[in-house]
């Protein structure tokens, strides 16, 4: 082989590295926790910004247990504890999140309020939610990843290649995108072909049409809230093992999960996933530095001499917003065609 | 004592008073139709037999069983079904999942009743696969029809089933209706193509301002010169 058609391979085998990896598995991370908010704006009627402390809860719980069961020596080698105690850690923050149903979201249903007012009390939640999170746990970075940290490694992967640039496949990355792919067909099944999910698509539909065909609004919450638990906890644990768990990250997580919500189109779960990989796609491509990817590709009078980064990572929460500004001016639906936020 | 019966029935929206003491009744294949001016409360009738809408006073019966008490969902359980004005289907499921909801309670094979459905609407069996939101207005109304026949309902309350259709699709429409009527179910129509209600109807109400104005079988309101000269325009 030319070594023109090698450098080429280089460049790509970095780019695979450094950027399609790290954004598949953090599209992936932002598609579960995006389609939670879908779940919840579909049936409950309301944007909630609990959701980025939501999955901080579960995330907690999932590292409690997890030091729990490592503690006790009650581990698979091989595979993260996480991985091990996820149900349970979901069943926990189910029982939470249906508890602050019945504490602050039932009472608004009851009297009928406007989305607004619900939003608002979702606010309440995020905070109250964030505090019990920073209390327990503290707001300290924790790490909880056990077990074998890469599938294989830039070293293996260049042993075998003889590449000069080597890709990694983390384990984590790896989980993540096999479980949200699982999870999101789950769903999917769910909503379409089960009776259960069907009524929630109907409620969602037309409420009192709902209530006249005998569909039970109490089961359809409580399933929406299970759903989302899941959802939440799975996010949260896989973005934690991916990238490492602090409070404060996770409550800003909000700000690309909405962005991804809007920008696929509201109220449509297959836009919430297309929406997340966009964001997260921009995300890592603007502020990944392409030196050394256009150093391979280019003839040595070209090559940069700077970092040919166009954004700082400092600045990545900022993309969200300019994406999210770009599609509410030039398409409001999003792109699945979903509804706009008014307030009906 | 006549299968559904609202007798002396009194109902407020807040404190704006919307029925005095009105009373409606219907056998088993029966057509009623309820017929009056705007704002006479035709369809809070059907709200507060429906436990939509609580009453003040006044009592509902069924097959002679007092079920004011119920909630909307107890008495659907019971058999009555209720096709709506407006937002009468659920528009991004499909046909056929639109009728699957309205069997949800049954537990029994559904497969029969959608059959007649089909049989009765073939349109909808061509389009079962379609979202609702996708049809015509006269098609949405025959989903929203068969949605609620999925209940094997023993009364139906029919909340102005020929607004905003055509006349061709509203004679289709009430040819609909008396079969259903025919095959022994209890119907209660509001309507406002008054004349042509009446004419199909085996009795009929005429309300204005939530009293009994006038009640009689279809051709003696027709036939009525008061009522022809206030309510059918002489």
């Amino acid at each position: 082989m030319s070594s023109d058609s090698i450098d080429i391979i280089n460049a790509f085998a970095l780019l695979t590295n450094f950027v399609i990896l790290p954004a598949l598995s953090y599209g992936s991370q932002l598609a579960l926790g995006a389609l939670a908010v879908t779940l919840v704006y579909s049936v409950l009627r309301f944007s909630n910004f609990a959701q980025g402390d939501s999955m901080a809860f579960g995330t907690m719980i999932v590292i409690l247990l997890t030091w729990f069961m490592i503690n006790q020596g009650w581990t698979i080698s091989g595979i993260p504890t996480a991985l091990l105690v996820i149900p349970v850690a979901i069943i926990g923050t189910a029982i939470y999140l249906l508890s602050m149903d019945r504490l602050v979201y039932k009472f608004y249903r009851r009297v009928k309020a406007k989305s607004i007012t619900i939003v608002m009390a979702s606010i309440g939640v995020m905070f109250v939610t964030g505090g019990l999170v920073r209390f327990i746990l503290g707001p300290r970075p924790q790490i909880f990843a056990d077990g074998e940290r890469f599938i294989f490694s830039v070293r293996e992967f260049k042993a075998f290649t003889g590449l000069e640039q080597g890709i990694a496949l983390k384990t984590s990355q790896f989980l993540t995108v096999t479980i949200a792919i699982l999870l999101v067909a789950f769903v999917f099944y769910f909503l379409q072909k089960t009776k259960t999910g069907k009524a929630m698509r109907a409620y969602s539909d037309n409420k009192e049409l709902a209530l006249l065909s005998g569909i039970d609004p109490d089961k359809v919450v409580t399933v929406t809230w299970l759903l989302v638990a899941s959802l939440t906890t799975i996010a949260g644990a896989l973005y934690g093992l991916d990238k490492g768990f602090t409070p404060q990250q996770y409550h800003l997580l909000l700000l690309p999960i909405f962005a991804s919500v809007i920008v696929g189109g509201i109220g449509s779960p297959l836009g919430a996933i297309a929406g997340a990989f966009l964001i997260a796609f921009s995300e890592v491509l603007l502020t990944y530095a392409y030196k050394k990817f256009l150093i391979y590709l280019l003839p040595l009078s070209m090559h940069p001499t700077s970092l040919v980064q166009l954004i700082g990572t400092e600045y990545k929460y900022a993309i969200s917003f300019v994406i999210l500004v770009i599609v509410l001016l030039i398409r409001p639906t999003g792109i699945f065609k979903g509804k706009v936020l008014v307030d009906e | 004592m006549a299968y559904l019966e609202g007798s002396n029935l009194v109902a407020a929206y807040g404190v704006v008073p919307i029925l005095h003491e009105c009373s409606v009744k219907v056998e088993k294949g029966e057509l009623a139709v309820i017929v009056g001016p705007n704002g006479a409360g035709k369809s809070t009738v059907m709200r507060v037999l429906l436990g939509m809408l609580e009453a003040t006073s006044g009592s509902v019966t069924l097959d002679g069983n007092d079920i004011s008490k119920l909630s909307t969902q107890e008495r659907i359980s019971l058999g009555l079904a209720f096709v709506p004005q407006n937002k009468n289907v659920f528009p991004s499921m499909t046909v056929e999942e639109n009728l699957e909801m309205g069997a949800f309670l049954r537990t029994d094979d559904i497969k029969k009743t959608m059959e007649e459905v089909y049989t009765l609407f073939p349109i909808l069996y061509e389009k079962r696969r379609q979202l609702a939101e996708e049809l015509s207005g006269g098609q949405r109304q025959q989903v929203a029809f068969g949605r609620a026949m999925m209940t094997q309902p023993s009364v139906m309350l029919l909340d102005e089933p020929t607004a905003g259709v055509s006349p061709i699709v509203m004679d289709e429409i009430f040819s609909n209706i008396l079969d259903v009527r025919d095959a022994g179910m209890a119907v209660l129509m509001v309507e406002q193509n008054a004349q042509q209600a009446l004419n199909i109807a085996d009795k009929g109400y005429v309300l204005v301002s939530g009293r009994n104005e006038h009640t009689g079988t279809g051709h003696e309101l027709i036939n009525d010169p008061e009522v022809r000269k206030k309510f059918l325009g002489g």
